[in-house]
């Protein structure tokens, strides 16, 4: 262990540490926005592993271009999940996502 | 300790210290600034793993966009944004979930790096081209070009949508001061001559059944 860094395990354990440290935020807090951003923080956890992974195969780059598609499509995701909830803000007063219990208003 | 090591060591600290706060804070602008300390830290990993572009790219949208937006719907929303009554017990929850998990985590880590094959895949050195802008465009541009099309059209339709959901429509609201269900499911009179008509009585009604029924 004396060269960090250098082995794809150690990328493969962070970016399931970060994963995991996301999805126990998206579980256990009710707050939306921070349930949003523990989204971000899973997605993040997958581009560092496709990104470790593609370093291994030094004759492509099919990991990284497949992180920027991901990136574009998170970009898009938290787009549209704030405007939802701002809309439920509007009709609640509130941003626990308890209170998201009704299907029509 | 080379300076790779303490590049790796700082970076992947700083991004769970980030990722700690971001689920473990209680104001959710200190979660949007935990985020955007592991989208710094996951930059610096990807300029450690040759992918120059992709750190660059991580650093404009995420830290440039998606934090920001975090940032102004947090404020557009002040101090409604952070938790009610009764989450608080759930955001130290989180804290000592997030520690158990980490515990588990070093544990499965330490029975990995106690099996020797985890020196079989160490990285080759990459050749200098590796991850730059030139070769993740030219993969772009001719493989990947009907994809990234597409990409640029989930972006509008993403906009235009978000446009659509957040716009205020104040007309929808219709607040009833009722307390019958049934009277809180018409919101008026349906037809236009009503609209002058005094409602009936409760006695008016009974008497109305009754000769009905009678």
């Amino acid at each position: 262990m004396n060269s960090l860094g250098y082995f794809v395990e150690q990328y493969v354990m962070l970016a399931g540490a970060l994963f995991t440290l996301g999805c126990v935020g998206f579980l256990v807090r009710r707050n939306v926005l921070v349930q949003l951003m523990s989204i971000e923080l899973m997605l993040n956890a997958v581009n560092l592993m496709l990104v470790a992974f593609n370093r291994q195969h030094l004759n492509d780059l099919n990991g990284q271009v497949f992180a920027f598609f991901i990136i574009a499509v998170a970009a898009a995701e938290v787009a549209v999940g704030l405007a939802i909830v701002l809309a439920f803000y509007r009709l609640k007063s509130s941003v626990q996502s308890d209170e998201a219990d009704q299907l029509r208003h | 300790m080379t300076v790779g090591n303490v590049f790796f060591l700082v970076a992947s600290v700083v991004a769970l210290f980030g990722a700690c706060m971001t689920i473990a804070s209680r104001s959710p602008i200190r979660s949007a600034v935990g985020l955007l300390i592991t989208i710094v830290g996951i930059a610096a990993l990807f300029l450690m793993l040759n992918a120059q572009f992709l750190a660059a790219i991580q650093l404009i949208v995420y830290a440039g966009a998606v934090v920001v937006l975090f940032v102004f719907v947090i404020m557009l929303l002040g101090p409604d944004a952070g938790d009610g009554e009764g989450t608080i017990a759930r955001a130290r929850l989180a804290r000592y979930g997030a520690g158990a998990f980490f515990v588990l985590l070093a544990l499965a880590g330490a029975h990995l790096v106690s099996r020797s094959e985890l020196t079989a895949h160490r990285f080759k050195v990459a050749p200098a081209g590796h991850g730059s802008v030139e070769g993740v465009g030219t993969l772009l541009f001719n493989t990947m070009v009907i994809p990234f099309e597409l990409a640029t059209a989930l972006l509008i339709v993403a906009v235009v949508g978000a446009i659509a959901v957040a716009r205020s429509k104040p007309h929808v609201r219709r607040e009833s001061k009722s307390a019958s269900p049934t009277a809180r499911m018409f919101h008026g009179p349906l037809m236009a001559r009503d609209a002058q008509r005094p409602l009936p009585t409760k006695a008016e009604r009974a008497a109305k059944a009754a000769g009905g029924v009678g």
